[in-house]
């Protein structure tokens, strides 16, 4: 039998998570007084987390490397989270909810999980609105749904292009309301470089002060890690430039097993990189694509002319243009899954046909939508015979209610404007489906030891859907931690305090001081950034859109030598001893340099193609779906969870078989 | 282009700092201004300098991280964006950029162009917060309908990102509009009601703890908010502490 013990309560899969809180072990509220929680990361998983468990009477230590709880990264999501509330009366449920975030997910994910997601999705929305947080809503005074990529239903909650931020302010607001109890003591610019086990639980942190550079001890009953995904160990994403995976992958080199690396989503509609100084990727929200059509010049010709600059997207005739998602998938088209839209681009850049200078760069065009609005909104104001210009203004002015903030931010950054020639877009890492793997009760395989939020692997498969991943953290922090967390905790209500001067406290801090001398005194030649751009180059060439063996063994390979070569000629200037952001960022991408290694790794032994992850090898090779990407059920339904062994390339693989017994396995059709 | 940069060099938050003349040279119109600064700051490290530090995060003018007095502007010369949204075609090339921490008495430089705004989170600490619990057992999201005006006022104000731009413009460092902005949004919502006598107070006496300065009506906040937050949250706030300074519990 595996090692991997998923927990997954008994019964039908209706009354899972209802006949498991009933019989769960409590703490009671006197006792809860002398517990105390660390809590890693204060994105929407963390904050609410913090938040519900500082209520519910724990002593919670909350971390953060911002200067404050509410610039998480969870701040930058743009277009909305999901909740079966059925408010549109469209047919949703939970059922539906769940039904949708499986098959999206190409079936690789725990169907107990997203059922319980689906079944606490509609309390998420109470609990905002009763928090403030300003929901878009319609002229009745209700709230307002909107609809989003590879579903049939409206049942997407937002405020203007920023719910992120608004549900971020909401988690702020209650943690600030535990802050100003006493009951969490919030460390901000603090980053957690190790976690401490005793006697095989985890028992406590280290931690170093950014500000001061000192390195410190906290202790806490049980550890809960929330601090986000893994996307930047490409470099280039849609990431803030902080997000690391150093806490998930120190926890990893401690006993946590870490899943399915190699899911990782590449979001289609990005901004794309303009030189080789970029720093990052913003993204252009999913909403666009209801609107958008996107396309590439056929001719080579009229390529060379536009990427030269001589000739403009708008000479082109209707005839000249590959419109190539409505032509592969014309029940779909523009609408088709994250991962399908991405693939499709990246296919039409490679065979030649990018139009900026890179090359790596598609259309995406709303001529056509202006025209369809501007006609309509002659006919609703009564205007007889309008003029083209005069239809392009309405149709413009319906573009701009409904995108306006998003062409305003496009322009800023690329001085075109899309009202009048298409944007270019281009896919860009954006999420990571994979992280520490949990059971049932968000455990990972270390006693005490907690992952939620995008950090964990848990419920998004091998692709996610749009809106899902808000929906996501704040399930996991406000309504599924604080009950399974108490399971644990009530076998410690005698413990007492957790004592920091133990010789595991001394190893571990020994470790972490150990790391950062060795940086101080390197005196290498290279900088930090330096490695990191490389490592993000194999990543996206070897490990990106398209994967194969022969890439992903050279990938290994590569990852590893200039692993060596970064920890013989890195370069961190400064000290230690006060505020250091390039030692900061050495130990972040010392551990993507070992992440992504085994992310490789990963991909290579999946040998099938499924969501995110596209092995060049598994695809169909005849009928409808020629050249579509191949799931391989029979052999490939499990979750990997990889154990740490030393080198990433000896990491032990763990299969946690997949189960569908609510939902029948099909192939996703978007023909 | 060709730049010279006048930094502000601070080793840590008791020393003295001075500003520094650096030179960039190749820089692209279509980088952004933090990309302008990672050139340097390479350049630095290259040449076993230590880089300037500056705070930045999600470099899309969204988790309010980054700060810069550009030229004695805040977040530079462009409207309504973040330094981190700012690009260098703003500017020309053989220009000389003057590059300043937020100056504020209750924002001190912890390093070069990093300052501690710590002082905000404790006036949120103070009140701004509705004080429900989490437990889910809150009515229906639609139990309560708000009108679609009054909810897309509560969002306008609920923009803030707390960069702290508004108390860096103002000439007696006033954080009237970020604190208004929250009171804002509480104010417009029915949830924010029960709670709003103590909110107003206690905020508003925690800001005046903190060393920021009294609001003259100037308007350089509104001006210079990449979020464009008006000054119509500075006179609700006002209204509301009226209406709290009449009520005796
Ligand atoms: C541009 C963009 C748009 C998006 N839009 C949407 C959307 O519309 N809908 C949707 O559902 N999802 C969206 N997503 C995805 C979603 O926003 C994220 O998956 C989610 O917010 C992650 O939340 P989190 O709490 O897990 O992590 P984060 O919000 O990333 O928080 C991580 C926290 O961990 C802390 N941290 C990290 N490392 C350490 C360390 N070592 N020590 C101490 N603290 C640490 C950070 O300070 C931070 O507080 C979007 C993502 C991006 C990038
Ligand atoms: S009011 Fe504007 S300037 Fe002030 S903190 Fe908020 S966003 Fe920044
Ligand atoms: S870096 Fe986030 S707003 Fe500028």
């Amino acid at each position: 039998m595996s090692v991997l013990d998923s927990k997954v309560p008994k019964g039908p899969i209706k009354d899972k998570w209802t006949t498991y809180k009933d019989k769960i072990n409590l703490v009671n509220p006197a006792n809860k007084r002398h517990i105390d929680v660390i809590v890693v990361g204060t994105g929407l998983a963390g904050g609410s987390a913090a938040a519900s468990l500082a209520e519910l009477g724990y002593n919670v230590k909350a971390f953060a490397y911002q200067d404050s709880p509410r610039r998480a990264h969870s701040i930058a999501a743009q277009g909305g989270i999901n909740a079966a509330k059925n408010y549109m009366g469209d047919g949703d449920s939970t059922y539906r909810l769940f039904y949708d975030t499986v098959k999206g997910g190409d079936y690789r994910s725990r169907e107990a999980n997203v059922y319980r997601l689906a079944e606490v999705s509609a309390n998420i929305i109470d609990q905002c609105v009763a928090q403030g947080v300003p929901f878009a809503r319609d002229y009745g005074g209700l709230l307002d749904n909107r609809s989003f990529g590879g579903v049939l239903v409206s049942r997407t909650f937002y405020a203007k292009g920023q719910t992120g931020q608004q549900l971020l302010l909401g988690c702020y607001s209650a943690m600030n309301r535990q802050i100003a109890r006493g009951k969490i003591e919030m460390y901000n610019r603090h980053e957690m470089l190790d976690v401490v086990k005793v006697d095989g639980k985890a028992r406590g942190i280290i931690a170093r002060n950014l500000i001061t550079g000192e390195i410190e001890r906290h202790s806490a009953h049980a550890v809960v890690i929330a601090t986000g995904g893994y996307g930047n160990v490409y470099f280039l994403s849609t990431n803030a430039m902080g997000s690391n995976a150093t806490a998930a992958w120190k926890i990893h080199k401690k006993g946590a097993f870490f899943a399915n690396p190699c899911f990782t989503q590449i979001h289609p509609t990005c901004i794309p990189r303009s030189g080789d100084y970029q720093s990052k990727l913003t993204l252009m929200s999913e909403s666009l694509r209801n609107d958008g059509r996107i396309w590439v010049p056929k001719n080579m010709d009229d390529v060379k002319g536009i990427q030269e600059g001589t000739l403009k997207p708008t000479q082109l005739k209707e005839e000249d243009r590959d419109y190539f998602l409505e032509r592969r998938y014309p029940a779909f088209g523009n609408l088709v899954p994250r991962d399908v839209a991405s693939r499709a681009a990246k296919e039409r850049c490679d065979a030649g046909h990018g139009v900026n200078a890179t090359g790596e760069a598609v259309y995406l065009d709303f001529a056509a939508a202006i025209e369809r609005y501007g006609t309509e909104q002659a006919k609703i104001h009564g205007v007889s015979n309008p003029t083209k210009e005069k239809i392009i203004e309405l149709g413009e002015a319906v573009i701009e209610e409904k995108y306006g903030n998003l062409f305003q931010m496009y322009e800023k950054i690329i001085d075109e404007n899309p009202y009048k020639t298409p944007m270019m877009i281009y896919p860009a890492t954006h999420y990571t489906m994979g992280g520490v793997w949990v059971d049932y009760n968000l455990m990972t395989t270390v006693p005490g030891l907690y992952c939620i939020g995008e950090a964990n692997f848990s419920d998004h498969g091998a692709n996610r859907l749009g809106a899902s991943a808000l929906m996501q953290g704040l399930a996991d922090g406000y309504f599924v931690l604080p009950y399974t967390i108490g399971d644990y905790l009530a076998d410690d209500i005698r413990t007492g305090p957790i004592s920091t001067s133990t010789k595991e406290f001394d190893e571990v801090e020994k470790e972490v001081k150990d790391r950062i001398d060795f940086f101080m005194n390197n005196k290498g030649t290279k900088s930090v950034d330096h490695f990191h751009k490389r490592l993000g180059k194999v990543m996206w060439d070897k490990v990106g859109m398209a994967r194969n063996e022969k890439g992903l063994k050279e990938a290994m390979a590569e990852i590893k030598e200039i692993r060596e070569e970064f920890w013989k000629d890195v370069k961190v200037p400064g000290s230690h001893n006060e505020m250091n952001l390039e030692l900061e960022k050495a130990g972040r991408v010392a551990d993507f340099l070992e992440l992504g290694e085994l992310f490789a790794k990963d991909a290579l032994v999946r040998e099938e193609s499924c969501g995110g992850h596209f092995r060049e090898e598994s695809v169909e090779l005849e009928g409808e779906q020629k050249g579509e990407a191949k799931r391989k059920d029979k052999e490939f339904a499990f979750v990997s969870a990889w154990e740490y062994k030393g080198e990433p390339a000896d990491a032990v693989l763990h299969k946690e078989q997949l189960e569908f017994k609510d939902i029948e396995l099909k192939q996703r059709s978007y023909k | 282009m060709n730049l010279t940069l006048k930094i502000w060099r601070q080793k840590g938050p008791q020393e003295k700092g001075k500003m520094v003349d650096y030179k960039v040279s190749d820089i692209s119109e279509h980088m952004s201004f933090l990309e302008m600064m990672d050139v340097l700051n390479e350049q630095l490290v290259n040449s076993g300098e230590e880089p300037v530090a500056f705070d930045h995060d999600c470099r899309e003018g969204i988790c309010g991280m980054c700060s810069l007095h550009i030229n004695g502007e805040a977040h530079g010369p462009d409207r309504g964006i973040t330094t981190c949204q700012l690009h260098m075609r703003m500017f020309k090339d053989g220009e000389t950029i003057t590059i300043e921490p937020w100056r504020a008495k209750a924002f001190p430089v912890i390093k070069d162009l990093v300052v501690d705004r710590t002082a905000f989170e404790r006036i949120q600490q103070a009140g701004g917060y509705i004080s429900v619990n989490t437990s889910g057992n809150t009515q229906d999201a639609n139990a309560i309908p708000i009108s679609k005006h009054a909810a897309d006022e509560a969002m306008d104000a609920a923009a803030c990102i707390g960069c702290g731009a508004c108390v860096a413009s103002c000439k007696n460092s006033s954080a009237m509009l970020f604190v208004g902005a929250k009171v804002s949004q509480f104010a417009l919502l029915p949830q924010g009601q029960v709670e709003a006598v103590d909110r107003v107070k206690n905020m508003v006496a925690q800001m005046d703890l903190e060393g920021f300065g009294n609001c003259t009506n100037t308007g350089a906040c509104e001006v210079e908010c990449p979020k464009e937050i008006s000054l119509e949250n500075i006179a609700r706030m006002n209204r509301e502490l009226v209406k709290a300074s009449l009520i005796k519990f």
